[in-house]
Parts: C-alpha cells; sequence; structure tokens
C-alpha cells in the first residue's frame, strides 16, 4: 500500500470528501453573513419549535373552555400561565394554536415549494435543452399561468376539489411552477452554450446524460435561493387563503385561519390577532434573511470578494 | 487520414415575428483541406472568418450545410448516431475558455473520467489509475484528482482539458484558440506540452488561431482564412517566410518581430472586414486588398498549386477559370 489510509475512510468515500468541503465552504460564506447567520438561527428555531413543541408544551390546539374564553396573555391582568398567550374566543389556547399552525404552515410552505420546483425544474430543462416547437409550448402555456390571476385560480379550483392540506399543496404548488420554469429555461439557455457542454457532445455524451451530469447540478443553486424566497410567499398565500376560509379544512389551527377568527376581536382582545401574526412575520423574516444570504453565499461572482 | 472537402455553412438569419430567412451568413463557404497522419495544422484567420466554425463542423458539433469531411475514411457527415459516437473516441476538442471548458461542479477526476464513463472502458479502478497517469503526463499532480476547477490556475485548466482530450488516445484534437486565453509565458508551456504529447501519442492536431506565431511555432502546415474561405494554404516554413497572397501578407507583415532594428514594410488593409451575411463577389478580398485587379470584382479565383503542397487562391497566380481570363484579354 502506498500510504496509510484516514481512518475516516472506513465511514466516508474518499469521493464525497470533495463535495463535504465544498459544502463547508459554502456553509461558512453563509455563516459570514451577519443577517444570514440571524436568519439562520431563527429559522432553524423555528423549525425545530415546530417539530419539538408537544415535549414541553403538549396542549391540546382544540380542546374549548368556554370558562376561560378570550383569557388574556399571562404577564396581564387577569392572565394565568396556563394560557401563555391567552385564549380564544372559544377559549382554545393560542399558543398551542400557533405552535401547530407552524406545523401546518411549514409544511405547506415547503411542499407546495418542493412540487413547483419540480415541475419547473422538468419542464424548464426540456424547454431550455430542446428548444424548438416544444419548447414554444411549454412556454405559452407558463404564459397563460401568469396571465391568470393567481387568488381566482387557487380559489376556482379548491372550490372544485374541495379544501384539504394535500389539495393545498398541490394547487398552491402547480400555480407556481412558472417562475421556476423560466428560471430553470434561462439558466439552461445559457449553460447549454457553455464549452464544457459541448466538450461533453464531442465526446459522444447522450443527450439526457448531459442534462443530469452538467445541466442540472448547475442550474440548482438559483433554484434553492429562489425556493427559499418562494417558501415565505406561499406561506403568506396559504395564510391569506385560510383567512378567506379556503385553506385547510377547519377546525386544523391554521394562523390564516387564527387571523380570520380573531379579527372581529381585534378590539376587546388583540392577541388574537397579534400574536399569530408575529409568529407569520417572524418566520418569514427568517426564511428571507436566510434566502438572501444564500444567493450572496452560492452566487460565484461575489465570492471571495 | 482527415480530408476536408468543400465544406460550407450557411448559418440562416431570421428576421420579424415570422421569422422567415432573410439570408445566410456564409460563415463557412467551400473549405477543402487534408491533415496527414501526426501532422499538425493550423488555421489562421481574423475573429469572425470562420475558424472555429470550420472545426465544430468537422466534428459535427455543427451540422454542415454541405460538404463531406472524411476521417480515416469515413464520411463523418453520412454516419450513423451510433457510428459517430463510436468515432467520437477517436477526435477530441480544445476549447479557448479554461474557465467554460470544465464543469464548476464536478471534481477534475469526473471531467477526465466522462470520455471513458461515456464509451464504458475498463473498471472503476482501472478508470481512476488512467486518469493519474494521464493527469501526470500532462503536468498535473494524482492529488489534484479531487479538487474543482476553480482551485486551478487557466495553465493547469488546460492541462485538465488536455487530459480529458487524450485519455482516450485519439487519433485527431482540435484546439479551438487553445492558449489565447492564457499569459504569454503560459501559452509557451502548454504549446510545448502539445507537442511533446503529439510526439508521443502520434495524434494529429488542428490548431484554430489569430495568433500567428501560436501557429508557426508548432504548426507544420498553415491554412490561411478569409470570409469563410480558405485564401492560402501550405508548409508553415514557405507560408510565413514567402507569403503569396495579398492578405496572408499583410497578416505576417503586422506579426511583431524581436529585432528593434529591423525595418520592415507594413501592409495595412483598408476598411473592415465586410459582412458575411453578403459577402463581395468574386475574390471576397478585393474590396480591401492593395494589389486588386479588375478582375478579381468579377471571378472568384480557384486554388492554384504554386510549389508542393502550396495552394493559393488569387487572381495573381492565376487563379481564374478559362472564361474569365478571355474576359480579362478582350
Amino acid at each position: 500500500m502506498k500510504s496509510e489510509a484516514p481512518i475516516y475512510q472506513i465511514f466516508i468515500h474518499d469521493e464525497l470528501l470533495p463535495r463535504i468541503r465544498l459544502l463547508g465552504e459554502t456553509v461558512r460564506e453563509i455563516a459570514r453573513r451577519p443577517s444570514a447567520l440571524i436568519g439562520g438561527v431563527l429559522f432553524c428555531a423555528i423549525v425545530l419549535t415546530s417539530i419539538g413543541f408537544p415535549l414541553f408544551y403538549n396542549v391540546d390546539p382544540l380542546k374549548q373552555d368556554l370558562l376561560v374564553r378570550l383569557a388574556p396573555p399571562a404577564w396581564m391582568d387577569g392572565g394565568s400561565w396556563l394560557h401563555p398567550l391567552g385564549t380564544d374566543n372559544l377559549g382554545r389556547d393560542i399558543l398551542a394554536r400557533i405552535l401547530y399552525g407552524s406545523r401546518i404552515s411549514l409544511m405547506v410552505g415547503f411542499s407546495s415549494v418542493l412540487v413547483a420546483e419540480l415541475v419547473g425544474i422538468i419542464l424548464g430543462l426540456i424547454s431550455g435543452y430542446y428548444g424548438g416547437r416544444i419548447d414554444d409550448i411549454i412556454m405559452r402555456i407558463a404564459d397563460v399561468f401568469m396571465a391568470y390571476p393567481f387568488m381566482l385560480l387557487t380559489i376556482s379550483i379548491i372550490a372544485v376539489l374541495g379544501s384539504s392540506i394535500f389539495n393545498l399543496i398541490l394547487v398552491l404548488g402547480l400555480s407556481d411552477w412558472v417562475t421556476y420554469a423560466r428560471t430553470v429555461r434561462g439558466s439552461v439557455l445559457s449553460l447549454k452554450e457553455k464549452e464544457f457542454v459541448e466538450a461533453s457532445r464531442a465526446v459522444g455524451t447522450p443527450n439526457r446524460v448531459i442534462i443530469f451530469r452538467h445541466i442540472l447540478p448547475n442550474v440548482l443553486s438559483p433554484l434553492l435561493v429562489l425556493g427559499t424566497l418562494r417558501v415565505a410567499n406561499i406561506i403568506i398565500w396559504e395564510s391569506g387563503l385560510s383567512f378567506l376560509g379556503m385553506g385547510a379544512p377547519p377546525p386544523a389551527p391554521t394562523w390564516g385561519r387564527m387571523l380570520a377568527e380573531g379579527r372581529i376581536y381585534i378590539t376587546e382582545a388583540w392577541w388574537l390577532v397579534t400574536f399569530p401574526g408575529l409568529a407569520i412575520m417572524f418566520t418569514i423574516l427568517s426564511i428571507n434573511l436566510l434566502g438572501d444570504g444564500l444567493r450572496d453565499a452560492l452566487d460565484p461572482r461575489l465570492r471571495n470578494v | 487520414m482527415l480530408e476536408v472537402h468543400n465544406l460550407k455553412k450557411y448559418f440562416p438569419v431570421r428576421r420579424g415575428w415570422l421569422r422567415r430567412i432573410k439570408g445566410y451568413v456564409h460563415a463557412v463557404d467551400g473549405v477543402s483541406f487534408q491533415v496527414r497522419e501526426g501532422e499538425t495544422l493550423g488555421l489562421v484567420g481574423e475573429s469572425g472568418c470562420g475558424k472555429s466554425t470550420t472545426g465544430r463542423t468537422i466534428l459535427r458539433l455543427i451540422e454542415p450545410t454541405s460538404g463531406t469531411v472524411k476521417f480515416k475514411g469515413e464520411d463523418i457527415f453520412a454516419l450513423s448516431h451510433d457510428r459517430l459516437r463510436v468515432l467520437r473516441k477517436e477526435m477530441q476538442i480544445i476549447f479557448q475558455d479554461p474557465f467554460g471548458s470544465l464543469n464548476p461542479r464536478l471534481t477534475v477526476e469526473k471531467i477526465v473520467e466522462e470520455p471513458l464513463l461515456t464509451h464504458k472502458i475498463g473498471t472503476r479502478k482501472e478508470r481512476r489509475k488512467k486518469i493519474e497517469e494521464m493527469l501526470e503526463k500532462v503536468g498535473l499532480l494524482p492529488e489534484h484528482m479531487r479538487r474543482f476547477p476553480h482551485e486551478f490556475s487557466g495553465g493547469q485548466r488546460q492541462r485538465i482539458m488536455i487530459a480529458r482530450a487524450l485519455i482516450m488516445n485519439p487519433s485527431l484534437i482540435i484546439g479551438d484558440e487553445p492558449v489565447s486565453a492564457l499569459d504569454v509565458s503560459v501559452q509557451a508551456q502548454i504549446l510545448n506540452l502539445l507537442a511533446r504529447l503529439q510526439r508521443d501519442f502520434s495524434f494529429s492536431l488542428i490548431i484554430i488561431s489569430h495568433d500567428l506565431s501560436v501557429v508557426r511555432y508548432i504548426c507544420d502546415k498553415v491554412a490561411v482564412m478569409y470570409l469563410g474561405k480558405v485564401v492560402e494554404i501550405g508548409p508553415a516554413d514557405f507560408l510565413y517566410d514567402d507569403p503569396k497572397h495579398p492578405y496572408t501578407k499583410a497578416l505576417i507583415s503586422a506579426v511583431p518581430v524581436a529585432d528593434p532594428g529591423l525595418k520592415r514594410e507594413r501592409i495595412i488593409l483598408e476598411g473592415d472586414v465586410p459582412s458575411p451575411v453578403n459577402p463581395p463577389s468574386g475574390c471576397r478580398f478585393h474590396p480591401r486588398c492593395p494589389e486588386r485587379m479588375d478582375i478579381c470584382a468579377l471571378e472568384k479565383p480557384l486554388p492554384v498549386e504554386i510549389r508542393e503542397d502550396h495552394f493559393v487562391s488569387c487572381h495573381h497566380y492565376g487563379g481564374c477559370s478559362h472564361s474569365a481570363r478571355l474576359v480579362q484579354n478582350a
């Protein structure tokens, strides 16, 4: 044997090492930016809380207690630590509802973006790489989607399919694919003229291999950034749809529905709308900060500047 | 080994919302030449004269409009898809831009390995061994395999590209401006490397360049292109020491010489290169030619062999057909 293999090679195949190194560089790059770091930490905290909250706050968000309806937050007169953020008009615990709502919001947000990205990537790759008639067809369909008011589209589809979380994800995802498809198509158009693609063709590599080996990995980083930023949008849309009664079916506690139901009591019990509103705001803020940081870290033109 | 005959590539120019064809860019317009085994041909000319298009069409990266390219006796444009893929093992290309020619997301190993993977050659271990050998041959280290292209300098990237091109042991390599993006000192290293590898592996080389000194340094034979046509082709020494075509003369006179005392006559061409959409009649060069005659605007000059292997397309050397000569006499 030429040299002793390092001990970690037992666990990690050595071809993976360069990738891990690159990932490490990117993470360090993100961490260098204070706003991205704050966003990242906040976002991780939100995600961890939404996953792990039953461990430290296991309260049924649906349990009604009409004796303590509209109880104020704990630190106000008449509040109690039984309901730290107070209760709503049916006596349900607001903190528990927000925590459960975070699961729905995050799940809908990420799943919808995933659906949209999947559709967008496939159509964008085909459209950009093969061009010609297929490109025209896909792009005209995209134009139709863009010309159609998004809310109207979503509401009409939900009205037909009925509201469930699955339908919500599907609808939000399918109405948002255009952005991704166009982004991917644009990147593919410039990538396929790149010399490494031509070099690969010169070797005789088949088109589908070129797409997966050379094109796809190079369109992913702008998509990651775009996707992160769109998660925030989708969460707002989901809240909007819930507010209109088109979101996840009742009695699921979503942030949007909490706003809708609480707005009637806004003068006497401000905490009904304030806390879900703050939850939406902080989630969006953290995602946007993280997304901006990702964009800066992944954009090679800004690297090491 | 490589025979290019009357190669033409016209790119359609589309205008308007119906995208109707309004004309053609005559990028390559009837180019013919031959490359023998182990020979190095230089393809020189101004930017836009069709040298890169010629190179890419030979590899069928661009479909030709007409003409034939015979590689080891096989007509490349008539080949089936599968046969062409097999033949691609034998032909490789090296690009100008060492930043654009390597996929930033792949390690050097993956980049160099790709030809082997595509043609399903060897086991994983054998491939890795071959890659290591190849990297050493081009002056890189085996541990460079694990790095990404952005960790290398321009010259090193070009070495990676050369390793990749050579790993299939091809018999033809086309270098499309292989050193123009590099520093002059690095240019020399890369050219020397190419020359050494050519001796070791005995492949034929086509160097496409706008830099005449680069071409002279490495090439046996030089073809000078102007507006999609080869105006002069011949052994490098003849062509440099005694250029015949007025365009070649002008080009050669513009090459800097490292001798401040030397007085030379500089031939300065007037005007710009005409549009290849609507090329000049007769000889393509006649509007700018300092030695033009009446016939030049009327008749296309044909290549004339003025010495062994040295062809010139110019009316000064009799490159006109019989009818044209009659017009001139009348």
